[in-house]
């Protein structure tokens, strides 16, 4: 141990540690068999159950289901490895100390989040890597059919991703032990997938359950990924007859700010005040 | 930690000897109740000070105010020449926490936990001193769900005094340790303080506070109630001397400032030996108990 120290560098720059978090991020990620289970690998499970048993079936517009299902999977799976993923491991990582140990070094609050928004961007890409692959090879599903229809589902998934990303911080910060944060998200993600068209199409369950489902980012970020994956025609036979996209990206925009300024005002690095 | 160095001087010599904490009157209220009700303290730089207190008496309250992650509800706070509550990066960085969280995963190795928080900080010790210092090197490589609790703690110091704090906390340091880890975890921060890092530490223990504190602190019922060097806690109710015999088959005692006088009288009015005679002083723990209201002072116990 040296003596006291006259002289110091200014701290280390916010990017330099929100790199190193994203590393920390993805490593501990890897490392978590509970999560790569829950929220990476359920999508690819989901695709090949549903896709095995009801490969034959048609949804409305004479769209195969697997191919229905993959625009479903792939925004549920958006919402497991942003929303789901964050709440849960936030809110652990509050009960456990880690973050009030952040709050102690100095951690600028930014520099944290980057790095789980950096470990969200990684784990979706690698997700619907995996799963793209699967539904195309394994259930004939067509992949996205020009540059178009990629770039729709480039931003759909982005804006989904985001809106997931900070509503996750935004619930991490709910009253209640870690484990009650975590199941009480899970539950809310299992009866949202029911309600947002992921295994019934929306013209098929009753308008009070699409009046709900439309509050919510699922039923669009499902929607805009059904935009970008089945043909065009197949928009004839949603709800409002036609993607809407306009409405998509109004709604997930929202849900953006409505989270940021949810985070902006309850993200806490400790458990309570006292 | 492998090097011993020579303590600086009393007070230190940086800052012009301004003090490394002064507080003044500090108060802190839950839902109307004080915690803090006008607490008074100084840590020169330099030195380790330990706040002795029971459970509920304010310590960590204390701690997480100067530590600038709990906010005060009156009072004058220094804190490194800083005001805690106003503290930026900068100021953040001269300070050290020995924090019982847990560090950063379970399943991030302890080198690998040292390696990712040295990211933290402009001016961090090289791991493998670490690890030597606080001598984990064997299990640098162990995950730290794999620790045990005095190994966690260890570590707990590697990451307190990575940055070179000029300051470091440590809120009951050993609480829930063995004997062994417990003496080891003693020899650790006595090496910190030798090499002249200031210490705060809180704890419930009379002889971790002896072995560790150049100066003890008791707080009690939100103030700090008595400060003095160890051996010197408590002089007033330590010159309370207890003469004690028997006669008459029955235990007699007198309380007195002056024993000598006692005895003389008593030899004087016994014409033999003083069946079990004692003349006991009141030891570090009698002191502390009767500091801290848990046995009513002037009462024979």
């Amino acid at each position: 141990m040296t003596a006291v120290l006259t002289d110091r560098p200014a701290p280390p720059t916010t990017l330099r540690i929100a790199l190193a978090r994203i590393g920390l991020e993805l490593r501990l990620f890897a490392r978590e068999k509970q999560q790569v289970a829950f929220s990476f690998a359920y999508p690819v499970v989901m695709m090949v159950i549903f896709g095995s048993v009801l490969g034959g079936d048609e949804r409305p517009g004479g769209i195969p289901f697997p191919q229905y299902f993959l625009a479903g999977i792939a925004a549920t799976g958006i919402m497991l490895t942003s929303f789901q993923a964050l709440g849960t491991a936030i809110a652990a990582e509050r009960e456990t100390g880690q973050l009030e140990r952040l709050q102690l070094l100095g951690t600028p609050p930014v520099a944290y989040f980057a790095g789980k928004a950096g470990q969200v961007l990684v784990t979706t890409a690698a997700q619907l890597a995996l799963l793209f692959p699967v539904a195309h090879f394994g259930f004939d599903v067509p992949l996205p059919a020009d540059l178009g229809h990629w770039l729709t589902f480039g931003w759909v998934a982005a804006l989904g991703a985001l809106a997931g990303t900070v509503l996750g911080i935004a619930v991490s910060a709910l009253p209640g032990s870690a484990t009650s944060v975590a199941t009480g998200i899970s539950a809310f993600a299992i009866v949202l997938q029911f309600f947002s068209g992921v295994f019934f199409a929306p013209n098929e369950t009753p308008g009070w359950m699409q009046q709900i489902a439309a509050l919510f980012p699922l039923k669009w970020l499902n929607q805009g990924m059904r935009s970008a994956l089945l043909p065009d025609r197949a928009g004839a036979v949603e709800v409002a007859g036609g993607w809407e996209h306009g409405r998509t990206v109004l709604v997930l925009v929202a849900w953006v700010i409505i989270g940021t300024v949810v985070c902006v005002r309850t993200f806490r690095w400790r458990r309570s005040e006292g | 930690m492998t090097t011993t160095q020579m303590a600086p001087p009393p007070g230190g010599v940086r800052d012009g000897g301004t003090p490394a904490i002064a507080v003044r009157g500090l108060v802190k209220r839950y839902g109307g109740r004080a915690v803090l009700d006008g607490l008074d303290l100084e840590v020169r730089r330099g030195e380790c000070f330990a706040l002795l207190g029971p459970n509920g008496a304010g310590k960590t309250t204390t701690i997480e105010v100067l530590e600038g992650v709990r906010s005060r509800d009156g009072g004058d706070v220094t804190v490194l020449g800083e005001d805690p509550a106003r503290g930026g990066r900068a100021w953040r960085a001269r300070l050290g926490v020995v924090s019982q969280g847990e560090p950063a995963g379970q399943a991030l190795s302890v080198r690998e936990t040292l390696d990712h928080f040295a990211a933290y900080t402009a001016t961090p010790r090289p791991t493998a001193d670490l690890l030597a210092a606080v001598g984990l090197t064997e299990q640098a490589g162990s995950r730290v769900a794999r620790l045990s609790g005095g190994q966690r703690r260890r570590l707990a110091v590697a990451l307190g005094v990575q940055g070179r704090p000029d300051l470091v906390f440590l809120d009951e340091p050993t609480t829930g340790l063995d004997p062994v880890a417990r003496r080891r975890f003693w020899e650790l921060i006595g090496d910190l303080r030798d090499a002249g890092t200031t210490i705060l530490l809180t704890t419930h223990y009379l002889d971790e506070a002896a072995e560790l504190a150049d100066r003890v602190g008791v707080v009690s019922g939100g103030r700090l109630v008595e400060v003095a060097p160890p051996a010197e806690l408590g002089a007033d109710l330590r010159r309370v001397v207890t003469v004690g015999w028997t006669e008459a088959g029955e235990r007699r005692s007198v309380r007195t400032e002056a024993p000598a006088a006692v005895l003389r009288d008593l030899l004087a009015t016994t014409p033999h030996e003083v069946p079990g005679l004692t003349v006991t002083r009141p030891g570090l723990e009698d002191v502390y108990l009767q500091l801290v209201g848990a046995t009513p002072g002037g009462e024979p116990r």
